[in-house]
C-alpha cells in the first residue's frame, strides 16, 4: 500500500478477514483514496457500518468508526450527523444490510436528503452468513436458500435511491476503481444524501455457486457488463441488454436536512424571545 | 532490491490471482501455491493495475 494511504488504515489490523479475491478490499482502498484526495478534516470524519462482510471495512480504517446493528447503520449515522452536523459522515453498508434489513432506513435517509456519504458494497449475496440470496441477487441466480435459482426480482438500487429523494447517485465497480474514486469524491462534495453503489464480487459464496470462475474472471465480468453512462447515451437500447450503467447517474442538489433543521431551531428561538 | 518496480508484501497474499490475470505484460505470475511472484521485472511498465486491484494491499508500485 502507498505510504500516503497507510495513515488512513489501521495497518496493525491487516491482513483483513475477507476471502481471497473478495472485491471489498479494492473498494475499501478506493474509499481511502477518495478521502485522501478530498480536502476534508480527518479528525472530523466518522465512518458508520452495519453488519456483514462489507461492514467489516471500517474496522480497518483509521477514523472514528461505529460498527452498529444489522441494517441500522443509516439510523446511527443520521443520529451522529444530527448531533454534530459539522462531521463528515460516511456509511459503509452491504446489499443485504442496506436494502433488506435496513430497507426502510435507506429510503427514509434518502427522503430526508441528510448529508451522508453512503457507499453500498453490492456483492449480490449474503456472503458472511453462508450465501443466502439478498434483494440484490439477480433473478435466476443460485444461492444457498435458492438452490433452483432465485425466483424473485432484484432491486435497482440507483433507481430506488433517486425515487426516494437522494441528491447524488452514482455507481462504480471494483474493476473501475478510478471511476469509483471520482464518484466518491463527488459524493463527498455533494451537500445531501449521496449514494454510491460499488459493484463488488464474492467468488466464495456467489461465484462458486453460479460457476462464474475465479476472482479474476468475476472482475473481468464486471468490466464486460458495466457501461459508462456517457457511452450508453450513444448506444441503442438493444446493446444495453443485460448490462448496467456506471458513472454519475443523478445529481440534483436541494436543501439538506441538518441545515433545514438548524434553520427551524433558529426560527423558533427567535419566536420565543 | 530497491530497483525492482514492485514492492511486494508476500505475507498478506491470499493467492486470488487477480494481479497476474490483469497484468498486461505478464511481469507478475503465480508460484505453485498461486501467490504473486515478480518473475519478469524488466517487462513491468508500471501501469499500476495490479496495485489498484489487489484486494489484500500486497503490492506497492515504486513510481
Amino acid at each position: 500500500m502507498r505510504p500516503e494511504l497507510q495513515k488512513l488504515f489501521r495497518m496493525e489490523k491487516l491482513p483483513h478477514i475477507w476471502c481471497p479475491g473478495c472485491g471489498h478490499g479494492i473498494i475499501t482502498r478506493a474509499i481511502g483514496e477518495a478521502i485522501a484526495e478530498s480536502d476534508i478534516n480527518l479528525d472530523k470524519t466518522v465512518i458508520v457500518s452495519g453488519i456483514g462482510c462489507s461492514s467489516r471495512a471500517p474496522g480497518y480504517m483509521n477514523f472514528d468508526t461505529l460498527h452498529t446493528l444489522h441494517g441500522r447503520a443509516l439510523a446511527f449515522a443520521t443520529g451522529v450527523k444530527l448531533a454534530n452536523p459539522e462531521l463528515n459522515v460516511f456509511v459503509i453498508t452491504g446489499d443485504g444490510d442496506a436494502t433488506a434489513i435496513g430497507g426502510n432506513h435507506f429510503i427514509h435517509a434518502a427522503r430526508r436528503n441528510i448529508d451522508l456519504n453512503v457507499i453500498l458494497f453490492n456483492n449480490n449475496i449474503y456472503g458472511m452468513t453462508g450465501g443466502q440470496y439478498s434483494p440484490l441477487t439477480p433473478t435466476g441466480k443460485m444461492a444457498s436458500t435458492s438452490p433452483y435459482g432465485n425466483p424473485e426480482n432484484n432491486f435497482d438500487i440507483p433507481a430506488l435511491a433517486i425515487a426516494a429523494g437522494a441528491s447524488y447517485v452514482a455507481r462504480g465497480t471494483a474493476f473501475h476503481d478510478k471511476l469509483l474514486i471520482e464518484c466518491i469524491k463527488e459524493g463527498i462534495k455533494n451537500k445531501g444524501f449521496s449514494l454510491i453503489e460499488a459493484m463488488s464480487m464474492c467468488p466464495t459464496s456467489y461465484g462458486r455457486r453460479n460457476k462464474m470462475g475465479n476472482a479474476a474472471d468475476m472482475l473481468n465480468d464486471l468490466k464486460r457488463i458495466a457501461v459508462n453512462i456517457n457511452v450508453a447515451k450513444k448506444l441503442p437500447p438493444e446493446k444495453l441488454e443485460g448490462k448496467f450503467l456506471i458513472g454519475k447517474l443523478h445529481h440534483k442538489p436541494y436543501p439538506e436536512f441538518t441545515q433545514e433543521y438548524d434553520k427551524l431551531i433558529l426560527k423558533l428561538q427567535k419566536g420565543a424571545e | 532490491m530497491s530497483s525492482l518496480p514492485l514492492d511486494i508484501n508476500y505475507k498478506y497474499c491470499k493467492a486470488c490471482g487477480i494481479c497476474y490475470d490483469l497484468c498486461p505484460k505478464k511481469a507478475v505470475s503465480g508460484d505453485d501455491q498461486g501467490k504473486i511472484v515478480l518473475r519478469n521485472p524488466q517487462l513491468c511498465v508500471k501501469c499500476g493495475i495490479c496495485e489498484s486491484h489487489c484486494p489484500d494491499y500486497v503490492i506497492f508500485l515504486r513510481r
